[in-house]
């Protein structure tokens, strides 16, 4: 079936898989935007309890979907795993632990005897949710202002900036990006939380902040989407696969490309609209049209960067080093048979959904916390 | 290919890989079997509806979920590090070792962390045969990861199903099928997983032991045995069966580690096997030198088992690097000469192209062609450099087997006084069981150790040497991360165990 397909198209169907998955992990940082608000929200212990174990039922989800998007995009587009991971390296390795101290900070946070003390854990989770996120956020935003490294003939990379991708958080596109997903996670996160816990008092709070993070993610989004506007981006010639700057890329991209300039608009359409919804009316289902309209925002995102003839991640200082969804990705075979897996992703997804609709038919309190010894 | 190799930055990436990599194995295997054995043991509380199995459930639960987060938390670093530390290597064979890794994330580890939450939240939230159901499929999917993730490494060992493609200078995937039906893959599963089965039930069998020792929750430990010594048992002597294959394997497949992990300088027809050695350390390949100060050997031993054949000739060390006509073994020196032709003629391939010099390109191309198979060697400059470091490897393997043949007897004489109605009654045993636990994980850090450092210097056996697999980093920065994530993992472990023995020693009560 995928066989026959040619190795173009097959490359364009696992951008949208990668995108996909990409999309889904950055809706689901409402659990490391959620961590962040532990911080400002919270008033009494009991309130913090209820946070804590509503995002530790959900956070292996998220850290699935990052685990699977690294390893999706390593199976298809491995010469961007192997120059982005190896050429930047700080900025890799500094999201990395981000996420190796979230992983045992649920678990260990107020098991007796745990050596760090809870306020030790909690400021894991709030490094993962804030600074992880926002690395995430400045490494994307790279996918635009493009990285300093230079592939030699053997498509071998070499970092040409000593700060090996750190320099990266200098530029004000890509911060604005990182705290454009800072804010918007902890707008999901509001949302989340506002839909999965009963407390009225805490759930009145929750709604009022998703309303005010995303009045905070607003600057950052609009200096974002000016720049898509205004920025040179890098174009691919189809006929030998060179790279240059062509003047206002990205808007040209978005026009010629309607469907995916309808795709952003309804995103964000969406994502206020759940936020609207939490905030001025007395329903707590935001997070389902915001959810939704983040994948939808982030896709258009990612497909500006890679489709319509574009580099998705480029090379500042060799702009013929950069990298396309056709010189990076792995062979037609492999593309071939990665298809065929991905067949089985509507399935996974339709088991996890299963699972949790079972799981949230009923919303979280402190009572069952208070009974439930295993409570984090 | 590769203009300048800095030979200490690879030494840095090959140790963070391996402290990532030994730290992440302290959790896997746990994770492996003790997700089993919760499996056996709520599913007795199911059939029985005795809730004493229940509490013994949860409590078994409860480590393992201390166990899994750690797990979690170290798994992502190593999929990461092939990116960062390894970044060539991602290239170069990304197109094949990249799809395991994707199958693992999307088919298993979504399973396994989905359904991980059910089996912890989901006691009152969802009916007993789904939250059963769930708790098997968190084995399923722990078990499913493992295979995936040892397919890769089994590829490593034993690459197949690719081709190089000069063009894009890497490797591409050419038949799936031969990579997951690869022998080395399934015996690599097979071996490893039971191990895990076995580690997990020596956890429980040592935690019981300490129980009954202190007289507490004598009910409680006695089950947990029980249910657990029948499972290490059988795991045990699946174990010994696996590796014996697995040894077999090894002997077609990657001779030298085989040759590394018996000290076997010189073959011979028939080869006996060193049961007990004392490594002589002055020893170099090709000297006339004793390989051991002092040994104890079973004649034709290592002929039967590595070749099933009682005058099968078992190449040592000496025959893989310098040569042996007389078997047809090519030396390592001829390998290297051609291997050198093949990277010039690469060089000279992709030089002509770009030039479009079409007719110098295909000269070059039809060098390449002849010797392609060599390319790996062609990156060495001495022979000597394909031997890997052979007295880790060979006391590895003896700790190993050594431990490996003490479990079946544990298991064999808890069984018996179990049986007998008389384990608590013996001290003696009780404490070997609690020190067992130790060395299982001793027994599980030894068998990584002969399984990677007896294939070096290859990232990609006979394909793809560390030197060239390795990021283009300088040696302090690869330092660096090397020692935060030592002192990362030293504080995480740390935690880890407190928590985990302040949870034992509350035991199953406190549930």
């Amino acid at each position: 079936m995928f066989g026959s397909l040619d190795w173009s198209t097959l490359q364009q169907l696992w951008w949208f898989i990668v995108s996909l998955v990409g999309s889904l992990f950055v809706f689901l940082t409402f659990v490391q935007g959620g961590q962040t608000l532990l911080l400002t929200i919270t008033g009494d212990e009991d309130e913090k309890t209820l946070i804590v174990n509503s995002l530790g039922r959900k956070w292996e989800l998220t850290f699935t979907s990052l685990v699977v998007f690294g390893g999706a995009l390593f199976a298809s587009f491995p010469l961007f795993y192997a120059s982005s991971f190896g050429g930047a390296y700080w900025v890799w390795i500094a999201i990395l632990f981000a996420f190796i101290i979230q992983a045992v900070s649920y678990e260990y946070r107020r098991k007796p005897n745990n050596f760090l003390g809870q306020k030790t854990y909690e400021a894991f989770m709030f490094i993962n949710g804030s600074v992880g996120v926002l690395l995430i956020g400045v490494a994307i935003g790279t996918f635009f202002t493009g990285s300093n490294f230079t592939l030699n003939d053997y498509n071998l990379v070499q970092w040409t900036h000593p700060l090996r991708g750190l320099e990266a958080a200098f530029s004000l596109f890509n911060l604005s990006f990182g705290l454009f997903l800072v804010f918007l996670a902890r707008t999901l996160g509001a949302l989340y939380l506002a839909n999965n816990l009963e407390h009225e008092n805490l759930v009145a709070k929750l709604k009022a902040s998703s309303f005010n993070n995303l009045l905070c993610a607003l600057p950052f989004l609009l200096y974002v989407l000016i720049s898509f506007v205004l920025m040179d981006g890098y174009a691919v010639n189809p006929a030998d696969g060179t790279v240059v700057m062509e003047a206002n890329k990205y808007l040209n991209n978005l026009l010629q490309m309607p469907l995916n300039l309808f795709l952003l608009l309804v995103g964000l359409v969406l994502v206020v609209l759940g936020v609207m919804l939490n905030r001025f009316t007395a329903s707590v289902r935001g997070i389902w049209p915001a959810g939704l309209g983040t994948v939808l925002t982030c896709l258009a995102i990612f497909f500006l960067a890679g489709y319509n003839n574009t580099a998705f991640y480029p090379s500042k200082v060799d702009l013929n080093s950069s990298l396309t969804i056709y010189n990076a990705s792995s062979s037609h075979y492999t593309l071939t048979m990665m298809s065929y897996v991905a067949l089985t992703v509507p399935f996974v997804l339709a088991y996890v959904s299963w699972v949790w609709r079972q799981m949230d038919s009923k919303k979280l309190t402190i009572e069952e916390l208070a009974a439930d010894k295993k409570s984090y | 290919m590769i203009e300048q190799i800095d030979l200490s930055m690879v030494g840095w990436a090959r140790a963070t890989f391996a402290l990532t990599a030994l730290y992440h194995w302290i959790f896997v295997p746990l994770t492996l079997g003790l997700s089993v054995l919760c499996a056996f043991f709520e599913s007795i509380y199911i059939r029985t509806g005795n809730e004493q199995w229940k509490s013994l459930t949860k409590f078994w639960m409860t480590l393992f979920g201390i166990n899994f987060a750690i797990g979690v938390a170290t798994g992502i670093i190593l999929e990461f590090e092939f990116g960062t530390h390894w970044s060539n290597y991602s290239w170069i064979v990304g197109d094949i070792f990249g799809t395991p890794l994707a199958i693992e994330a999307i088919l298993a580890f979504v399973l396994e962390t989905t359904f991980f939450a059910v089996m912890f939240f989901g006691w009152n939230r969802v009916s007993k045969k789904t939250h059963l159901f769930s708790t098997w499929m968190v084995a399923l999917g722990s078990n499913l990861s493992a295979l995936w993730i040892l397919v890769a490494n089994a590829w490593m060992q034993h690459p197949v199903g690719m081709k190089f493609n000069p063009d894009t200078a890497r490797f591409e995937m050419q038949d799936f099928w031969e990579l997951i039906s690869s022998p080395v893959a399934i015996s690599h599963f097979v071996h490893i997983t039971s191990s895990g089965f076995l580690l997990a039930s020596l956890f429980v069998v040592g935690i019981s032991s300490w129980y009954l020792l202190k007289k507490r929750h004598i009910q409680f430990a006695k089950r947990s045995i029980a249910v657990a010594c029948t499972f290490g048992l059988l795991s045990s002597l699946f174990v010994a069966f696996t590796g014996d294959e697995h040894g077999y394997v090894t002997a077609r497949t990657q001779p030298m580690k085989l040759a590394a992990m018996e000290a076997l300088y010189e073959g011979k027809t028939p080869t006996g096997l060193i049961a007990i050695g004392l490594i002589n350390p002055n020893k170099k390949p090709g000297d006339d030198q004793d390989a051991f100060s002092f040994k104890v050997e079973i004649p034709g031993m290592l002929s039967v088992l590595a070749k099933r054949d009682f005058d099968g000739f078992v190449p040592g060390i000496n025959d893989l690097v310098y040569g042996n006509a007389e078997q047809g073994l090519m030396s390592t020196e001829e390998k290297i000469r051609r291997g050198k032709l093949a990277v010039a003629s690469l060089g000279d391939y992709k030089k002509a192209k770009k030039n479009g010099e079409h007719l110098v390109a295909n000269n070059a191309l039809s060098v390449f062609d002849q010797h392609r198979d060599y390319l790996g060697y062609g990156y060495l400059n001495s022979p000597e450099e394909v031997v890997p470091p052979v007295a880790l490897t060979f006391y590895a393997f003896r700790i190993m087997v050594g431990l490996g043949t003490f479990f079946i007897l544990l298991f064999l004489v808890y069984g018996y006084l179990m049986e007998k109605k008389q384990l608590e009654n013996k001290p003696m045993i009780l404490r070997l069981g609690v020190l067992s636990l130790f060395l299982g994980y001793i027994a599980q850090q030894t068998g990584w150790i002969v399984t990677e450092v007896g294939r070096q210097p290859w990232a990609i056996q006979d394909m793809l040497p560390v030197t060239v697999a390795r990021s283009n980093l300088d040696s302090g920065t690869v330092a660096v991360t090397f020692f935060l994530f030592l002192a990362l993992f030293t504080v995480l472990l740390i935690a880890e165990l407190k928590i985990m023995t302040k949870q034992i020693s509350i035991g199953p009560e406190g549930e």
